[in-house]
């Protein structure tokens, strides 16, 4: 099953795909276009690798890391499938990562890899932007850079673990208008999520709808006002997002 | 007498109440309590951002450092990171201790609890934005090295206390002047105040917010001062803010018997 978040004539609701189509609770029926689509759940903590691809950390001149690098994200930061993220106009280096995100479906302390997946309730596709503009090396990669507001569309649909036979070889891509920029492969993850769901929990407590971003392979490129970026997990789904300039906001 | 907003363990409903921080009595709809009496929740709140490197003196303990490797360069922007909700943990509750490490440093916080959203708020508005102050210990397993986020070393189960309350912000009239002390087992091993702060708190809720909304009930650490005391399992860690309160917890290892000691 894959299910949504949507707002449909003033409320929100929660949706299952019927195909390729919206249904609703109460049995109503929409097209995708017919709604806004908001973040598939509501996160909890949400924790995001770095430089989990060999090939990613290798772009950005890194060896590979021993232990996972992990940090986290707030509320602020995300937003659903076509929504409009804000690129600062005086930014020169804004680039996307497509990433496979595992929602965590029950509470999760002191896991093994084995156990893993029984805590996992399904998975969606997030678009981890950056601006490099504002990296500095404290606690990097630092918030300024990777919690902006709406600097995190994740959607359209959380899909089902039971649904997904092998989150570890699933396709990832990303077009930025209509092209192909990122191609890559969740078989080519540092760590893998059973790893990273046994290493998290074996310090703290994980707990339903926090959700794990597991990092991007290479393949960045710059964006710009105006791109539409599509970030794409087979099987998952298809984000679709667009980029407007901060100073569209200004009235 | 200071106005309050607390939760008491009993109740899930938020009370106001008035607060008499010299007799340590709390009134809630005119019944008056002994604060020693009350059982306190963890303040209703959203998310708890911690703000690092804003005291002059840790930033002074860093020295040179800051323009060598892997750092570089001194920080430009507010050092942020993120307190998930694992680890939130009421006044008097216990914080459990890590079986990975010998000490756990206590973080003496002032928290700026935000009345409302949020986004690029000006410095000369900031004050708007407050809804009043609460104490944090923003626990950590000791780190030198501030190159990554230190998720492993700080976001632990109940390595966050909050509380026992939160001041409403008219009751605090100079937020950028409170001192702070830190006690283990009644003995104080850390004093400073808030206005050895680098970032003020109108500025750094102005800087904060230009790239990042807070919303209603999020909290903001103002930064931990320089040298933070150090505690073993056993040891009760005890916050006093002037003006705010007093925030108390004890450190307790998992016993091999399974039960707490």
């Amino acid at each position: 099953m894959k299910r949504a978040r949507v707002a449909i004539d003033g409320a929100i609701h929660e949706a299952v795909e019927v195909e390729g189509k919206l249904k609703l609770e109460d049995g109503r029926i929409f097209t995708e276009d017919h709604v806004t689509w908001l973040p598939p759940v509501e996160p909890g903590t949400v924790f995001v690798l770095g430089l989990n691809y060999a090939d990613h950390a290798k772009e950005l001149s890194f060896n590979a890391p021993k232990e996972p690098l992990v940090f986290l994200k707030g509320p602020n930061t995300f937003l659903g499938h076509n929504g409009s993220s804000v690129r600062p106009e005086e930014a020169t280096n804004m680039h996307y990562e497509c990433e496979l995100a595992v929602v965590i479906g029950k509470q999760a302390k002191n896991v093994k890899k084995e156990d893993a997946y029984d805590y996992v309730a399904g998975y969606t596709v997030a678009n981890d932007y950056a601006i490099r503009d504002y990296l500095e090396n404290y606690y990097r990669p630092n918030l300024k850079v990777k919690n902006r507001d709406t600097l995190t569309p994740i959607g359209p649909w959380l899909v089902d673990k039971e649904d997904i036979k092998d989150p570890m070889n699933l396709k990832l891509k990303t077009s930025v208008n209509g092209k192909v920029t990122q191609q890559g492969h969740t078989s080519d993850m540092v760590f893998s999520i059973p790893y990273l769901i046994e290493y998290l929990s074996s310090f703290m407590t994980l707990n339903p709808n926090d959700i794990i971003l597991t990092g991007t392979p290479e393949g960045l490129e710059k964006v710009n006002a105006g791109d539409e970026v599509i970030t794409e997990i087979e099987g998952i789904g298809q984000l679709r997002n667009y980029i407007i300039s901060d100073k569209e906001l200004v009235t | 007498m200071v106005k309050i907003y607390s939760r008491r363990q009993e109740m899930e409903q938020a009370l106001e109440a008035e607060l008499d921080l010299v007799a340590q009595t709390v009134t809630f709809q005119s019944n008056t309590y002994d604060v020693n009496e009350l059982r306190f929740a963890v303040p209703k709140i959203g998310t708890v951002y911690g703000t690092a490197l804003n005291y002059e003196g840790e930033l002074a303990n860093l020295g040179e450092k800051v323009n060598e490797a892997p750092y570089k360069n001194p920080p430009k922007a507010p050092v942020l990171y993120i307190k998930p909700r694992n680890t939130f943990c009421a006044h008097k509750a216990d914080i459990p201790f890590p079986e990975d490490s010998d000490y756990l440093q206590a973080g003496a916080a002032l928290g700026i609890v935000l009345k409302k959203q949020a986004t690029r708020v000006p410095i000369d508005h900031a004050a708007d934005y407050i809804a009043g102050f609460t104490i944090v210990n923003d626990v950590s397993i000791p780190h030198e090295s501030m190159h990554r986020p230190a998720i492993k070393q700080k976001a632990r189960d109940g390595f966050c206390p909050i509380g026992p309350w939160v001041v409403d912000a008219s009751d605090v009239d100079r937020a950028d002047d409170l001192n702070i002390h830190v006690y283990i087992n009644d003995e104080r091993r850390q004093s400073n105040s808030t206005k050895n702060l680098i970032r003020d708190i109108h500025t750094l809720l102005a800087d904060v917010t230009d790239y990042m909304t807070l919303y209603e009930g999020d909290v903001l650490l103002v930064g931990t001062p320089e040298n933070p005391p150090l505690f073993q399992a056993g040891d009760t860690v005890r916050i006093d803010i002037e003006g705010i309160g007093s925030l108390e917890n004890k450190a307790v290892a998992k016993s091999t018997k399974g039960v707490n000691v």
